[in-house]
């Protein structure tokens, strides 16, 4: 492989990891506050990719769909979170991630429902069509495009959560739930804008994330898979650590597609498996000892 | 014969003796391909594999307290193992179940051995990462598993039972012989449950940190019952096979290991029949809701999320509470 080449399997390693930064982020920051392992996460990135090319198709621009559909999954995870999750907060783990089970059920049908088995496509905005001219060859803009998205999202998540009063409430609910209560952090209310936030950023890498492939049933499933690898290899609950984490897959994804095609998927697995065995908090988890 | 042995027998048999229920039980089943059509008989036969896989899995999940997502992997490897050495070793069923049996308590000792390690969540994502694994390795190896399209034509062959030659093609013969298979196992894992060995599994659910201080190695035994419910998965599997005749990757993805969670918790994880009624209940509304509309799976996640949060303890729960008027345990 050329030095170009492999720059350009670099970028591709890029765009994924910025996709699977932005679903990693809104997944971890759920579990950190809510304690809640979100297995309905991938439901909602799906949701979103459908939602870009429901309203690319009405509106005519890909532009309002990268707008509106993450504020509508947003919408989505209130519903979920004040109707579905509030009742469960108090009680043991393995039940809350059987709930989130049962609203993969429920929302894959619901998609069922409104777009049928097809597949579908979105293209990309015009101005972001066709290869910027590099290094003698041509690299594809919305990639480009994707992962300059991606770097703006983490630097507004790091400006939340370090610059604003929301995001010290934020944090300060995620280190001590009661003691924050205590402060007269409405508590409730924190856990709805949360999980409201992380709906919003699997519904935007959704919408990110739809040019580049077709948008089709099970999408949630495959993805979801991924996110947790990226949480479990960075560490539940921590940003840098998804970043880190999805920083690792999308390199993987893009290289071993190139070196070991049939594999590349276990590779990951295996990835997640030995993080979990030797350091089961991740690698920028805080250890419990 | 005295009287008061008579007076025993039938006071054992009223309503609220379980003996009363297990012949009720065995006696309904055991004729059922007398009052049921070929069809239904087929829809029995998966219920009941699913009850025993559903069964095993809560050995692990009910009464040693671990959330598994990763046991579709012991499904399958079973499966596969029956399936391939049907196809191209020897059509020989004991000795492939033999080797299922083998191979999925070897593949859940090992992934087993890992796993106890950790807790909760972690033991969860453990146990998923490990299983999704086990899909690639199937999924890919497209030499020896056949890739994307799984195996096809895996035969039902004639079993030789001390000399009684049984041709197992037929759907009622399949049936019983599944029938028989699944009792012995289950009937195993009675045993198991209610064995002092069973007893040191609840504890370990209830709290880990005093059976250690007894001086019991808690690993040692979640690890016992790690490897025990991946080997009842494995016969599952191992009957799941030659039931179906072919068989694809998919029964690995991880979202089949997450179907006998479901249906523990659907029937009750606490109790010990309480997954093979929730099996019973689950592919019954499949079948009832998929005949009348494609969104069966909107019904069966809404009646999860029910569950969930009105009813933790399962149906068998529910009806154990009323019948009994024991306290309520809540998970």
């Amino acid at each position: 492989m050329d030095r170009v080449m492999f720059f350009f399997f670099f970028l591709n390693g890029l765009t994924s990891a910025m996709t699977l930064f932005i679903i990693a982020s809104g997944l971890t920051l759920i579990f950190g506050v809510l304690g809640i392992l979100n297995l309905a996460h991938g439901s909602l990135f799906m949701l979103g990719a459908y939602f870009a090319f429901q309203f690319t198709y009405w509106l005519g621009s890909f532009w309002w769909a990268l707008i509106i559909a993450p504020l509508v999954c947003a919408g989505v995870g209130i519903i979920l979170e004040r109707f579905l999750l509030r009742p469960v907060y108090g009680i043991h783990i393995t039940f809350q991630l059987l709930l989130t089970f049962g609203i993969i059920l429920l929302v894959t049908d619901i998609v069922r429902f409104f777009w049928g088995v097809a597949y579908y496509t979105v293209s990309e905005p015009e101005m972001l069509m066709g290869a910027l001219p590099m290094l003698g060859a041509g690299y594809p803009r919305y990639n480009l495009f994707v992962i300059l998205m991606g770097i703006l999202v983490g630097l507004a998540i790091w400006f939340l959560l370090t610059k604003t009063k929301v995001g010290k409430m934020v944090r300060a609910a995620s280190s001590d739930k009661e003691v924050a209560n205590g402060l007269g952090i409405n508590v409730p209310q924190l856990y709805a804008v949360v999980f409201a936030f992380g709906a919003f950023l699997a519904g935007l890498a959704g919408v990110l994330a739809a040019p580049l492939r077709s948008i089709m049933l099970e999408l949630d499933v495959h993805t979801i898979i991924e996110a947790f690898a990226v949480v479990v290899i960075g560490g539940l609950g921590s940003i840098p650590g998804a970043l880190l984490g999805s920083l690792l897959l999308g390199q993987l994804n893009a290289f071993g597609i190139f070196y070991f095609s049939r594999f590349e998927m276990a590779f990951m697995y295996v990835l997640m498996a030995i993080i979990l065995i030797i350091r089961p908090r991740g690698l920028f988890g805080e250890e419990v000892a | 014969m005295g009287t008061g042995k008579w007076v025993g027998v039938f006071a054992a048999l009223n309503i609220r003796s379980k003996l009363f229920w297990i012949i009720i039980a065995i006696l309904a089943l055991a004729l059922i391909p007398f009052y049921l059509g070929d069809f239904l008989v087929v829809f029995v036969t998966e219920m009941l594999i699913m009850a025993l896989f559903a069964i095993s899995l809560n050995l692990l999940f009910g009464y040693t307290g671990l959330l598994s997502f990763g046991h579709a992997a012991y499904f399958s490897v079973g499966a596969y193992t029956t399936g391939l050495f049907l196809l191209r070793v020897s059509p020989s069923l004991p000795l492939a179940f033999l080797l299922a049996i083998i191979l999925a308590t070897l593949s859940a000792w090992i992934i087993g051995f890992f796993c106890v390690r950790l807790d909760e969540i972690y033991f969860a994502m453990l146990t998923l990462a490990f299983g999704m694994m086990v899909h690639t390795i199937l999924w890919k190896w497209d030499s020896l598993t056949g890739g994307a399209d799984g195996l096809v034509g895996i035969p039902r062959p004639i079993l030789n039972f001390f000399g009684l030659k049984i041709g197992l093609s037929s759907i009622t013969n399949y049936y019983y012989f599944t029938l028989i298979i699944v009792g012995i196992c289950i009937f195993i894992l009675w045993v198991i449950v209610n064995s002092p060995f069973g007893l040191i599994l609840k504890s370990i659910r209830e709290n880990h940190e005093r059976v250690e201080f007894v001086g019991i190695s808690m690993r040692r035994y979640r690890l016992f019952s790690f490897a025990i419910s991946g080997c009842f998965c494995g016969v599952a599997g191992a009957l799941f096979a030659p039931f179906e005749m072919s068989i694809a990757p998919d029964i690995a993805f991880w979202t089949k290991s997450a179907e006998p969670v479901f249906m523990s918790l659907l029937g009750g994880m606490r109790i010990f029949v309480g997954p093979a009624v929730g099996a019973a209940i689950y592919m019954y509304l499949k079948e009832i809701i998929s005949g009348y509309t494609e969104l069966w799976m909107i019904y069966l996640g809404a009646v999860l999320i029910g569950f969930v949060i009105f009813l933790p303890g399962g149906i068998v729960g529910f009806i154990h509470r009323k019948l009994y008027a024991v306290g309520e345990e809540t998970p």
